[in-house]
């Protein structure tokens, strides 16, 4: 064995940063993790803190907190699925439905912008935009004779402005997948359906949405895992004292908890309840993939 | 057949009026930022829609150019996007040519040492605790080093070299090329469309990323330029509490106007760059999504 590794000693040489980093600012943290058992304190260290076992899970559930945040969490992120899944499939059969190939490299090239812009620069782009006074949406309702909404300091609101800007957000570079199973499909059908006389609209619900149907079950399956993990720049850049009740979600109470207030046990147990729910997640997910494809990520 | 061809004239007016709308939710608030950036404040005041600037006023930009914050912001994050993807490139090549190497000893293992992190991590707080601990507090590489491997992404590159054709390193093997010179000048040059790709998205992330910098850097002049224009929009605001609500309830005054100049001046970079580099987007993401 070790004339093995001496063997293909130079391409150990070039691993060895790479594992080192992985050790370092991966596993380091994982090791980190106990913490989350632990008062801890920084000047003592992991090694030096007191072990509480579970009380800081405990915690979690029969405190008043972390309850709440949970199920903001789990109602965005299922609406994010629920519109934030089917809007790039619709949005690729509408693009490959374009018989213009200018319009459609416009179109194309404007739906991938939001996706090169940060969430920072995104809300300020949608704060400008939601505004009551000066804001397209608010404008148009006051045109209509209807009053203005605070559409970002209403608690009515703000879990659809965060799931509809996320949609927005993602839609235009989500499509890419689905656009390149489409032009996997073979024009030989198309053809037999035009000798049939058979419509547009029907040749997309009966030829085009069955041939892209496996495609659309794995990113289902892949994209399910996603229900825990919420969207930390963009809910941070957007919640505001006025929606944290409906808003607060997993990511930004850790941070709340363990970096503005320093609570730092509390909130490692919060990241590890999540990071463990996500993984639970991510296997099941994998689990069903491997029971109804041959496509799995593991 | 008639009335066919009168549904399908009704079908592509639907495609074409339902694209044309996702266009302009896009367009047309990003014309409103251009618009108020550029307007006095009594038309940022005036009533009604802000599409197409009706008078000009550059005082906005003056104000924004005369912080000195946005200079070192734009700084800091070109040192780090340069510095980031460069380390990128390297460690994500380095890791991944022996991993493509079947003869590996404990392949198998070393795979899953980095695989497995994509599944697990430590958290948040860990994670902080780390850089802290290790000295990294308030300097570039707290930005650069912890996100500098992703897993994924050297496993694609991984893949790639390995369905390069063996026969090529074998015949320059035989042709009496040491190892060293084999990489350097077959195996780089074949892999440059994969990095390039790796490269590509390890910038955006750069130019974009914010949180780490607010996490690990106490100092304003080494702060990076989204986390400067977090300041001006979101806190810049009355009370820092009420973030975007602060906005709805002031009356706009015209740092209005100075606020959609510090966007237009952060996003500019990227919009003016995208259009040109999106089909290796495009390609990256296929990469992604199809796995061996």
């Amino acid at each position: 064995m070790i004339r093995r590794y001496y063997a293909y000693r130079y391409f150990f040489l070039m691993l060895l940063p790479v594992v080192a980093y992985f050790a370092l600012f991966h596993y380091a943290p994982i090791y980190g993790v106990l913490m989350a058992f632990q008062d801890f304190r920084v000047l003592k260290g992991i090694s030096g803190s007191e072990f509480v076992g579970m009380k800081h899970f405990r915690e979690l559930f029969s405190g008043l907190y972390f309850v709440p945040v949970l199920k903001n969490t789990l109602i965005i992120n299922a609406y994010k699925l629920l519109f934030g899944f089917p809007a790039p499939i619709v949005l690729a059969l509408l693009i490959n439905e374009v018989m213009r190939p200018a319009f459609k490299r416009i179109v194309q090239t404007i739906s991938y912008l939001p996706h090169f812009l940060s969430w920072i620069v995104l809300s300020g782009i949608v704060i400008e935009a939601l505004s009551p006074s000066r804001g397209p949406i608010n404008i148009a309702l006051m045109e209509l004779g209807m009053k203005p909404v605070f559409f970002l300091a209403d608690t009515d609101w703000f879990r659809t402005v965060l799931v509809s800007t996320a949609v927005w957000k993602n839609v235009g570079f989500s499509a890419i997948i689905y656009l390149a199973a489409i032009a996997g499909i073979s024009g030989d059908m198309y053809e037999a359906a035009e000798v049939d006389g058979i419509g547009r609209l029907q040749k997309m619900y009966y030829i085009t949405l069955p041939s892209i149907a496996p495609v659309i079950v794995i990113m289902l399956i892949l994209t399910s895992g996603s229900i825990i993990n919420d969207d930390f720049d963009q809910i941070f850049n957007l919640i505001n004292a006025n929606v944290s009740s409906v808003g607060d979600v997993i990511s930004t109470y850790t941070y709340s908890e363990g970096i503005a207030k320093m609570n730092y046990s509390y909130a490692a147990a919060v990241g590890l309840f999540k990071n463990v729910a996500a993984l639970v997640a991510v296997l099941s997910a994998n689990f069903i993939a491997r029971r109804f494809s041959d496509n799995t990520i593991l | 057949m008639k009335q066919r061809r009168m549904s399908d004239r009704l079908f592509s007016l639907v495609v074409y009026a339902l694209l044309t709308g996702l266009a302009l939710t896009i367009v047309l608030p990003m014309m409103q930022v251009l618009t108020i950036s550029v307007s006095p404040l009594n038309v940022v005041n005036r009533y009604g829609f802000h599409f197409i600037p009706t008078a000009f006023d550059f005082s906005g930009y003056r104000q924004v150019f005369h912080k000195e914050t946005i200079w070192t912001g734009y700084q800091n994050t070109l040192v780090r996007t340069i510095l980031g993807t460069g380390i990128t490139i390297v460690m994500t090549f380095l890791g991944a040519y022996p991993l493509s190497k079947r003869q590996l000893p404990n392949r198998a293992f070393w795979t899953g040492f980095v695989v497995l992190t994509m599944f697990f991590s430590g958290g948040l707080i860990p994670s902080y605790m780390l850089v802290k601990n290790i000295g990294l507090m308030n300097t570039v590489w707290s930005l650069v080093l912890p996100g500098a491997v992703s897993a994924f992404m050297l496993l694609i590159v991984r893949n790639f070299i390995a369905a390069l054709p063996e026969s090529l390193e074998e015949s320059a093997k035989i042709d009496g090329a040491n190892d060293l010179y084999i990489l350097w000048k077959i195996v780089v040059p074949l892999s440059m469309p994969i990095l390039a790709t790796v490269a590509l998205y390890a910038a955006v992330d750069h130019w974009n990323a914010w949180f780490d910098s607010m996490l690990y850097i106490q100092n304003e002049k080494k702060q990076v330029l989204q986390l400067i224009l977090r300041k001006i929009i979101i806190d810049g605001t009355a009370d820092p509490s009420t973030t975007g609500a602060a906005d709805s309830m002031n009356a706009p005054t015209n740092s209005q106007a100075m606020k959609m100049a510090a966007l237009v001046v952060t996003m500019l970079p990227i919009m003016c760059v995208y259009p040109f580099l999106q089909k290796y987007f495009v390609k990256g993401t296929l990469l992604g999504s199809v796995k061996g």
